[in-house]
This record gives C-alpha cells, structure tokens and sequence, in this order.
C-alpha cells in the first residue's frame, strides 16, 4: 500500500538535497498513515540516482527514464501517471523553482488540493495539518485538509535521510505525448559572475532594503572600507539595481559562509537565509525586534540603522 | 495582442502585531499591491509600449476596498480592470488555489487573452501556485519564475528565462498563449505619474459576481482550512545589545575586533 509518493529533485547530473530531505518528511507521513513511501526519480541518469536515492525508509524507487534535464511537461505527466497507477494519499514535491513548475499542474490535473511550502506536516490518517508561514516568516499557520493532496515541501527543514535501504527499483514505464509538453528548454546559463566573489569573503557587510535608497548605500560602503570587509546584498537591492547581481546572498543569489555576516535593515526571508544561515557568527540590525532574522542572528541590535552604522564606522575610522 | 494581468492586493503587516484567532487584528494590517504582481504589471506595459500588445488589462479578486491598489495598476498604464468579488468570498478565510483557478478561468474565457502575467507569489500567503495551475486548467504553455522576457515573441513564442536556485537561468520557449509567473528583477517597475492617476480614474473598472462569470459559489469554499495562526517560537539564543546607537555600535566595535575585523 503506498501512502506517500515523494518526487525528487536534481539539476545538471546531481540530486539536490531536497532529494535526500523529502525522504525524511515522507518516511514520517508514511509511518503515520501506516503505508508505504515510494520514491520517483524522473528524467537524468535514473538508475545512478535511484542508487544514491535507496536510503533507509525508502520501500521503492520507480525510475522515469525520459529526457536529461527537468522539463516541467514530462514531469507533470510522468506523477500524473504514477498518481493513477500507486494511488498515494500524498504526494509531495520539493518546493524548489522547479517544484513550483509542475506541482500546482499536477494538482489541478488531478483535481486534488495543493498546499505549498510546508515546514510542517502532519496526520492521523486522514486530516493532514500542514504548518506553513504568512507574512514573510512573521507568523506561522496550520492549514488543513482531508483525503488525499499534494503537499510542497521547504528545502533545509527536514534532516537528510541517512543509511542505505533496500527499497525495489522498478523502471517505470511512462506515455509521454511530446505534443503536449508545454515548452521546450533551449538551455542554461550561469549568471552573477563578475569582479567580486562574495563566497570568498571572511566579513561581509550585508544590506536590504531597509536602506530605502540608492542614495544612502555609501553608508555601507564606508563600513566595508573602514572593516575591509565585502559589501553583499539581500535581493530587492540587486532587483533596483542598486547593486549587481554577484552581490545577491540566497536561494537565487550566492550561498556564503563568512566568519562574519552583518545583516543591516534586512528581514530575513526563508530565500536570504538560505544563503547566509551557515556563516559562523551573524549579527542583525534591524528596527524589528519580531524580524525572522531574529531567529538565526548570533548578536543583534534593535536600532536605526541610520544611526548605529555612521557610529559603528566612525569607530573604525 | 491581449494581455491579461493578475493584480493582488495584499496585506502588509507592522513589526508589532496581535493575532486574533486566525487573523492578525485588523488595526495591525496595512494593504499594498503585491510587489511580485508590480513587476507583471511593468512587463505588460512594456510589451504594449513596445507595440505589441493592443490591450493591457488586469484582474483582481477581492472587496471594493481594494479598488486604490487596483487604480495604482491602472495608473502605471494599465487600460482596464476586472474586480471579482461576491458574498460567497466573504467568509472565506483561505481561498485556495484551486478556488482561485476556478475565479480566474472564467475571467479568461471570457476575455479570451493571448498571453497572462501572474507575479511568482503573493506577499502575504505565498502559495506561489495559481499562475501554473491556471495554465494548465486552460490548456496554456507555462513557465514558472520569469526573470527574463525577449520582447519580439517571435512567431507567437515567448523565449523567457527561468531564474533557478543558486545563480543558473534556465532558458526555455513558450508558446502562445501562455502564462508565465513573473519574478522580481524582470524590469524596473514605474511609479504612477499624476497624469497617469488621473488617468486612472477614468479607466473603466468591472465588477462581477461568481454568477456573473459562472461559477458555482460551492467551487471558493475550497479543500483547505486555516486553523491555526501564530508568532513562530524563536529558538534563538540571540544577544541582544541595549543602549543608544553609540554603545550598541561600540559593543558591535568590540566583537569585530575581538574577531581580528579590520584594525
Ligand atoms: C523564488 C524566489 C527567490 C528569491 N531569492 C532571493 C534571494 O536569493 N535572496 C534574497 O535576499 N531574497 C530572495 N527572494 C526574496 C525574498 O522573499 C524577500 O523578498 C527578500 O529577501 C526581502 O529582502 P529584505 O530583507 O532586504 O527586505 P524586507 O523584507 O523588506 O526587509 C527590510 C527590513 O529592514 C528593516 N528596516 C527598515 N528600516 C530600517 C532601518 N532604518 N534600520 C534598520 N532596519 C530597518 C525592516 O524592519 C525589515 O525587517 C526570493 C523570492 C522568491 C519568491
């Protein structure tokens, strides 16, 4: 009996670790519905991942030999078909850009409800109460719903499942109608190179929008001199243009480990900490006592940013 | 061409706040157009700017009170609204995607348009999810998080990029009609001229009922139930450093040395 098909992710010929991750949060919703946890392994070296894949928990991998890279057509149909042949009560999927890409296709396909961006899952059976946040991180919510659904799952939230498995792989056998893939990939590129590479830095000084204008971004830039530090940037500074796109820090920009990260009129949205959570010592300064980057900064100051960086680089100066 | 925009008003939130059963008190909550749906709005005025579309208009579901955030898209260049609302959607606390899909469908049978910008996702709940499913409900091409449009759609195809996780764009061919979920970054939005507020003004904005479009009042009620709400636990073990700016940037001064930062 299958409970839980989860689909997993991977780019360019390596699983990403949502992979490995949706394998924990479906082996939880599994055992608490009491069946099985099927995996799906779809376009790309399928057998080689399916290997890599068969971690402890996993009671089958069915493999989707068709095309390289992830096209959001074959996708939907191939969990389309595998929904109708292994009737899971839930289905997830990563909630990563291409998750998001055939996820809510699948679900209006298949008429069943789609719940995005879980951090938390839940049931007993036959409620699922998904834990999920509003507002930029500001509160947390638990939604519910009955019967089966297809649930979106956050990257980083579950642990990555460990130890090898013995699950059956099955090469599935899948209809793809080409006429009906929706769009065709030409291509990939990579963007954000340039002079600096913020990956690099040991102290970065790191800006959002809380800076209001481009005008008052030589503050930070006095800071980063005066510390010899590198100037990073949440994304809304590099959207206005205010700084170029290698600055960005997150999900869509660059994952940095500095010793120091000062995070300066930034909120800390789910996509900024994504790439700045493994610096070894952040610091927060931010008005909002109650901002999510709260949650993960080492030292913080609840103050103007207008008034503490002026004092901050004068002390260095 | 047409170009159909989907426009959200939501709901911003002030850094203090009380949470009344599942909602945060109303006198904390503030409105704004979503800022991802700013950027579609922007990119659907270029293309007519650029001569390519004939017509820009925009769609909103929600009460009258949003009809300010619907006049800011119309002052930015719009040419005219839609507003869906209806008594059955009063008591709704989540419409869901699926209830969404069903609104916005017959919005687009009827203005029957050739290409739909979506903005990625909403500010407030962040679904991040209708633009996809409304592509595949009307049997559109789709492509999900655009930060990138070429501007002479070619033979009716949109060549777009996709803004993937980590600094890699995918770029990918769509065929019209479409939708593509828009991501910030895509251009740079403009703010309303007073010409153009004036202008707005003037614009004709639609309303219609669920019975206008046809659409059966049972399909908003939707599978998902919003039980809970609720100020995350920090399990943070921040310090936190008191005082005016001057001490608090001499404790940070401190640190930064101790660190070995700078001299
Ligand atoms: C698919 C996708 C990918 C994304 N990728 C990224 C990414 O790679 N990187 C990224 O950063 N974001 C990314 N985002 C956007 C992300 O969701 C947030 O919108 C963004 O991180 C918010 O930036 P911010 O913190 O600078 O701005 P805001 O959230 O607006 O926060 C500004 C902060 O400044 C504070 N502030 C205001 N005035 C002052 C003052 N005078 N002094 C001190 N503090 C002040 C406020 O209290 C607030 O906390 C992505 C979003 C999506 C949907």
């Amino acid at each position: 009996m299958t409970s839980v098909l989860a689909i997993t992710d991977h780019r360019r010929g390596e699983l990403r670790d949502i992979s490995y991750e949706i394998i924990t949060a479906g082996r939880e919703l599994a055992d608490e519905t009491g069946g099985d946890l099927h995996l799906a392994v779809i376009s790309g070296t399928v057998d080689e991942f399916a290997e890599k894949l068969d971690r402890d928990g996993v009671d089958a991998i069915h493999t989707v030999d068709y095309g390289e890279e992830f096209n959001h057509g074959v996708y939907s149909q191939a969990v389309t078909q595998l929904y109708d042949e292994l009737a899971p009560q839930y289905v997830l999927a990563p909630n990563s850009v291409n998750g998001l890409d055939y996820a809510p296709a699948v679900a209006n396909e298949l008429d069943l409800p789609i719940v995005t961006d879980a951090v938390g899952l839940e049931t007993d059976g036959d409620t699922l109460a998904v834990t999920r946040e509003m507002f930029g991180g500001k509160v947390e919510t638990t939604t519910e719903l009955e019967g089966e659904a297809i649930v979106t799952i956050r990257s980083a939230e579950w642990p990555v499942a460990e130890g090898t498995g013995d699950a059956a792989i099955d090469a599935f056998d899948v209809e793809i109608d080409e006429g009906a893939l929706g769009s065709t990939v030409t291509g990939f590129e990579e963007v954000g190179g340039g002079d600096v590479d913020i990956s690099e830095a040991d102290v970065l000084v790191s800006v959002g929008r809380g800076i209001e204008e481009e005008d008052n971004i030589p503050i930070i830039e006095e800071l980063a001199d005066a510390l010899d530090a590198t100037v990073s940037s949440s994304r809304p500074i590099v959207d206005n243009g205010w700084l170029p796109k290698n600055r960005q820090v997150g999900q869509s920009g660059k994952v940095v480990t500095p010793d120091v990260y000062i995070a300066i009129g930034i909120s800390g949205a789910v996509q900024h900490v994504a790439g700045m959570k493994g610096s070894d010592t952040i610091v927060a300064i931010n008005t909002d006592p109650n901002a999510p980057i709260m949650d993960i900064a080492d030292y913080a100051i609840h103050d103007d940013l207008f008034d503490v960086i002026p004092a901050l680089t004068e002390a260095f100066q | 061409m047409k170009i159909l925009v989907t426009v959200k008003e939501v709901a911003t939130v002030e850094d203090e706040f009380e949470i009344e059963g599942t909602a945060i008190a109303d006198q904390y909550l503030g409105a704004d157009l979503n800022e991802w749906d700013d950027y579609a709005v922007e990119e659907a005025v270029q293309l007519q700017e650029a001569g390519l579309a004939d017509e820009v208009v925009t769609v909103t579901i929600g009460p009258e009170d949003c009809e300010q955030t619907i006049r800011q898209a119309l002052a930015k260049g719009a040419d005219r609204a839609i507003r869906v609302w209806d008594d059955a959607l009063e008591d709704v606390d989540v419409l869901d995607v699926g209830a969404k899909t069903d609104i916005l469908e017959a919005v687009v049978e009827d203005e029957d348009p050739d290409l739909i910008l979506t903005g990625v996702q909403s500010g407030d709940d962040s679904w991040g999810a209708t633009g996809v499913a409304l592509a595949e409900d009307l049997g559109f091409e789709w492509a999900a998080v655009v930060n990138h449009l070429e501007h002479d759609l070619e033979d009716g195809v949109a060549s777009v990029r996709r803004e993937l996780e980590g600094g890699v764009e995918e770029l990918t061919d769509v065929e019209l009609p479409a939708v593509l979920t828009i991501q910030t970054g895509i251009n740079e939005p403009r703010y309303a001229s007073l010409r153009g507020i004036r202008q707005a003004q003037r614009k004709p904005l639609d309303v219609q009922g669920l019975g206008d479009l046809g659409v059966d009042a049972a399909a908003v009620e939707g599978a998902v139930t919003l039980t809970e709400m609720y100020e995350p636990e920090s399990e943070s073990d921040v310090t936190v450093w008191e005082g005016g700016a001057e001490d608090t940037a001499g404790q940070l001064a401190e640190l930064l040395r101790e660190k070995g930062v700078a001299p």
